[in-house]
């Protein structure tokens, strides 16, 4: 009993070293906690697909689209909306968004270490749309978006799009 | 419900056959369907024919090489050992060493002959390809997926012509004025010649053909009968980089 002091100062001290880096975490990303600040395009209000859906697996569809570039010569897209596209990186994705201040500043806050896309393919010379920028309106609006995400995935021709469907191309 | 041996052993063996057939008939249908849809399609096999006579009228001209390297970003390296071409130029002696008399009085031996990847009709560079980084199209361009490359340089050791190159250093600062449209390369990737496919996939013909002042360069489609490069091969004399090999080149050349 004599001992009590000590084992309860040990455990505290452990709890504390055990939780390190939590404790250290928070203290990194406390200035960069909530939503990332975002630059989204000002003349373009639709993208290839809904925004949840990009949200969540534009990798894959940026995946897809090189696998129809490159191996398959299809570069013709038709968005839901009937909208049709060029697959292209630079040509489409950059045509309206920014990179440093819509992919980059999202994959930092996410913490994902880059893909390797910038290191072979090149931001346009001139954006197509969305020559000026503002910041993120509302998450109402983005959130509007999203029930149109499903929706999409459920039309006809849209399910291998999913992130949920088969494997990686 | 009761049922016998003899019933269960029937209704199962009926079962297992009728799905062996369905799985039969899905097959002959798939492959049948896939047969007429490449029918369908008129048949495409890009080739060029370079006219060597209109090609050495403007002596030390490198135009094809120059919109080459600007539409493809190829960057430009001063020491030969890490030289990156799609399009290059050799001495005709050096292209053809068994192509002359040996008493030519005229140095055509020393004249350049344009150089670039043949796109064969049987490519050992994608026979060797570990990862499929590169094959053959169905129109006859051999095509390189530069994210799939893992740089271990076999298609370089298998390509008789030498039209691979290997980015031993990160390309884009020798770069000198970056083309956005077309990605550059990174270190440790193969390229070559692509015929100009992401040209060609908008109706355009390749920039080295549309850079030639001369026109010595002759872009088409080598299964279409009246096409201009097969006019031209019906009537002239043509030769092959070396055609003994059996890579069956689709680049010709009009001595």
């Amino acid at each position: 009993m004599r001992d009590r002091i000590w084992i309860f100062a040990g455990l505290a001290l452990f709890v504390g070293v055990a939780t390190l880096p939590f404790w250290s975490a928070h203290g990194r990303t406390a200035g960069i906690a909530g939503v990332p600040n975002l630059q989204l395009p000002v003349r373009a209000r639709e993208c290839v697909a809904p925004v949840e859906y990009m949200r969540q697996s534009h990798m894959q569809l940026l995946l897809r689209w090189r696998r129809d570039v490159v191996r398959l010569d299809e570069r013709r897209y038709v968005a839901p909306g009937g909208t049709v596209y060029q697959r292209s990186l630079t040509g489409t994705c950059l045509g309206c968004h920014n990179k440093e201040q819509f992919c980059d500043r999202c994959h930092a806050y996410a913490g994902v270490s880059g893909p390797y896309c910038w290191n072979c393919h090149n931001q346009p010379a001139t954006r197509v749309a969305g020559a000026s920028w503002q910041a993120e309106p509302e998450l109402s609006a983005v959130q509007q978006a999203a029930g149109s995400a499903a929706r999409f995935l459920n039309q006809p021709g849209n399910e291998q799009l999913s992130p949920f469907h088969g494997s990686r191309p | 419900m009761k049922i016998t041996r003899k019933d269960f052993l029937r209704l199962s063996g009926l079962s297992f056959l009728a799905a062996g057939a369905a799985g039969a008939a899905r097959a002959i249908a798939g492959r049948g369907s896939s047969a007429e849809g490449r029918q369908a399609a008129a048949p495409v096999r890009w080739g060029m024919v370079v006219n060597l006579e209109k090609c050495r009228k403007e002596e030390g001209c490198d135009a094809c090489i120059g919109a080459c390297n600007t539409a493809h970003n190829i960057p430009h390296f001063s020491d030969p050992r890490h030289e990156v071409k799609w399009i290059w130029t050799e001495p005709f002696g050096t292209v053809f060493p068994f192509s002359q008399s040996g008493y030519a009085e005229r140095s055509d031996v020393h004249l350049p002959v344009p150089l670039m990847c043949n796109h064969c009709a049987d490519p050992p560079c994608v026979h060797v390809c570990p990862t499929q980084a590169t094959w053959k199209r169905d129109d006859g361009i051999v095509m390189m997926d530069w994210h799939r490359c893992i740089g271990c340089r076999y298609c370089m050791a298998a390509c008789p012509y030498g039209s691979r190159s290997f980015n031993w250093l990160d390309p884009r600062p020798a770069i000198a004025s970056i083309n956005p449209d077309f990605p550059t390369r990174s270190k440790g990737v193969v390229e070559k010649c692509n015929f100009c496919e992401e040209r060609l996939a908008t109706g355009i013909s390749p920039a080295c053909v549309e850079a030639c002042p001369e026109k010595a360069l002759v872009f088409g489609n080598l299964a279409d009968p009246d096409s201009e490069p097969r006019q031209l091969l019906r009537t002239r004399f043509a030769i092959q980089r070396e055609p003994e090999l059996g890579t069956g080149p689709s680049v010709y050349y009009l001595v």
